[in-house]
């Protein structure tokens, strides 16, 4: 059973998010997600100061198998990207809600209806 | 693996599994605008019979001639062993196998063929191959937009000096997926491009620098000052080189401070017989950070469960079996059997072996321009030296003397009227190490005899 913790919002497109104390964004990819792709060789990050829409296409998650984009669950700003990731894109896999966050994002609006609370996603995972 | 065909009855049971009443109805996705009627250029269907007359009498207009026509493509001697080797039945295929990885003989010879690419270019990866030289250089300048994220015009400084069919591909492959090609002017007493003439973009966002070396005129470009002049600006550097060269040449890897970023070229020269335009292959190479972003297969060396050796396809998340539309590119493959025998005559004639045949065509060359020269009517149109083709200029068009030479069983040259108006009269003349003195004695004979008739009528 993956781990969904409590206190994040999720997409059924399976990224993460936390609000920060300073009102911007950080944006994962879950526990499961990870665990489908299996071992991740290679993370493509946005470059910082671009802005998306939500639902934007704007990482990529590559393992030995596949490639997959991460989708922007807001709009707004690209304000960091996790550097660490370009050596160690393992870190998606061994810490996805800490050490393998993939970017943050300052909001342009309200956060969208279409979020999902731990239960919710929790619930579209379950088969 | 059984032969299954499909029958009316099979056609029938199919659609009908998905609904469907008839096969037009599968394309009906496409808008009726988009549907050709008629093909108005094609002529009507030939028997077998017929079709197999007309290849064999057009194939007999193309046999034979002196050939001193460059300009892309070039006549090299073949060992006998090369295509021995390449058409046994084990090597026997255009591709890279379905099912890859139980072909370690064929993953072995690609992995062998990128190696030396690599060594050749200076580079620290090459992909499996691509069609030919031109399309090798369209997916390069679509690797450099990808790949230089800092830059937004995905605007590709194109010296006039590199291949125009080069710059033709390029434009109908990737001019309709925003890339915007600019031309850059050459000098005309050197034939090469001054890295002054690129002040004009000093202050422009450029993705990347086109440079090819020789160029188009056979002419060596000032590659180190040009690379200087892309790095300085952040922008990427593709190098399109002749494989030939390299074995004498500066590898692109270590042109200027830095070296360039891809290289790519024809890999015609390295065994693979002219054959009236094709089949050849491109190479494409490029330095280990820009891996992810380069099309194509690669092979890579790794080792069993059990610890031995053994080759795999590599990186194959980039290709379009997985990444679908957002692939980095769906119109690549790898020519396999041309590699093929590219690996073979680079094995059989060694770096030593091929700096000589560089070495050969480089003494042809100057003797052949030499005599020319020395033709009443004909000089050289650029001061400098160049690898084995360069431009003349005679004082009457071009066409005619080559058709006059061509009654004689010599090719003489390619004639630059048309893409090149501005040189006047002029021919791009070439000489490789088939050529011998008697050969280049021959033409210049013919030459000289053909342009003092015209004289003296």
């Amino acid at each position: 059973m993956s781990n969904v913790p409590a206190e994040l919002k999720y997409t059924r497109s399976h990224e993460w998010l936390r609000q920060e104390a300073d009102g911007s964004y950080t944006v994962g990819i879950t526990d499961h997600a990870q665990g489908a792709l299996g071992d991740l060789v290679f993370v493509e990050t946005p470059e910082p100061g671009r802005s998306v829409k939500a639902g934007e296409a704007c990482a990529v998650v590559e393992s030995v198998k596949a490639a997959s984009d991460v989708y922007s669950p807001l709009a707004g700003e690209i304000v960091a990207a996790n550097e660490a990731l370009a050596s160690q894109p393992d870190l998606l896999n061994s810490d996805p809600y800490g050490e393998g966050w993939i970017m943050r994002i300052r909001p342009a609006g309200a956060e969208t209806s279409a979020l999902l609370d731990a239960n919710a996603y929790a619930e579209s995972i379950k088969d | 693996m059984p032969f299954i065909p499909h029958t009316e009855d099979d056609i029938r049971e199919m659609l009908a599994a998905i609904g469907v009443a008839g096969l037009e109805q599968l394309f009906d996705e496409i808008p009726p605008g988009l549907k050709v009627e008629s093909l108005p250029g094609v002529p009507p269907a030939l028997t077998e019979m017929e079709v197999q007359r007309l290849m064999r009498e057009r194939a007999e207009l193309d046999s034979g001639g002196l050939n001193f026509i460059g300009a892309g493509a070039y006549e090299h001697h073949i060992p006998a062993a090369v295509w021995e080797i390449t058409t046994r039945g084990e090597f026997y295929s255009a591709y890279t196998p379905y099912q890859a990885e139980a072909s370690q003989g064929t993953l072995q010879l690609i992995y062998e063929y990128q190696s030396m690419m690599t060594a050749l270019t200076g580079m620290d990866v090459s992909n499996a191959s691509l069609y030919d030289g031109a399309s090798a250089m369209a997916e390069a300048a679509l690797m450099a937009v990808r790949a230089h994220r800092g830059s937004k015009s995905a605007r590709i400084l194109v010296p006039a000096t590199v291949n125009p069919a080069y710059r033709r591909v390029a434009q109908s492959i990737a001019g309709g997926q925003g890339l915007n090609f600019e031309l850059v002017p050459y000098c005309a007493e050197t034939g090469t491009t001054l890295p002054e003439a690129l002040a004009r973009w000093d202050d422009a966002d450029v993705t990347a620098l086109v440079i090819q070396q020789p160029n188009f005129f056979g002419a060596y470009e000032d590659v180190a000052a040009l690379t200087a002049w892309a790095r300085n600006k952040g922008a990427l550097v593709i190098a399109v080189v002749n494989p030939i060269s390299l074995a004498l040449l500066a590898p692109p890897g270590e042109w200027g401070e830095g070296g360039a970023d891809i290289a790519c070229g024809e890999g015609q020269p390295l065994g693979v017989p002219l054959s009236s335009g094709g089949p050849y292959f491109g190479f494409l190479a490029c330095r280990q950070a820009l891996v992810r972003q380069m099309p194509g297969r690669i092979v890579g060396r790794t080792v069993d469960l059990d610890g031995r050796d053994g080759f795999a396809l590599t990186l194959q998340a980039r290709e379009q079996h997985i990444r679908r539309s957002k692939a980095t590119s769906n119109i690549c493959t790898n020519q396999g059997l041309m590699v093929t025998a590219a690996t073979i005559y680079m094995s059989l004639l060694g770096a030593e072996g091929l700096a000589r045949v560089a070495a050969a065509c480089v003494r042809n060359a100057g003797e052949l321009v030499g005599q020319l020269g020395s033709v009443e009517g004909v000089r050289r149109a650029f001061a400098g030296p160049y690898f084995h083709e360069t431009v003349l200029r005679f004082d009457r068009p071009v066409a005619p003397l080559l058709e006059a030479l061509a009654e004689r069983g010599i090719l003489g040259g390619y004639d630059l009227s048309r893409e090149y108006p501005e040189l006047g009269h002029a021919l791009l003349v070439c000489a490789t190490e088939t050529r011998t003195a008697s050969d280049i004695e021959t033409y210049f004979q013919a030459l000289n005899d053909i342009m003092r008739r015209a004289r003296v009528a």
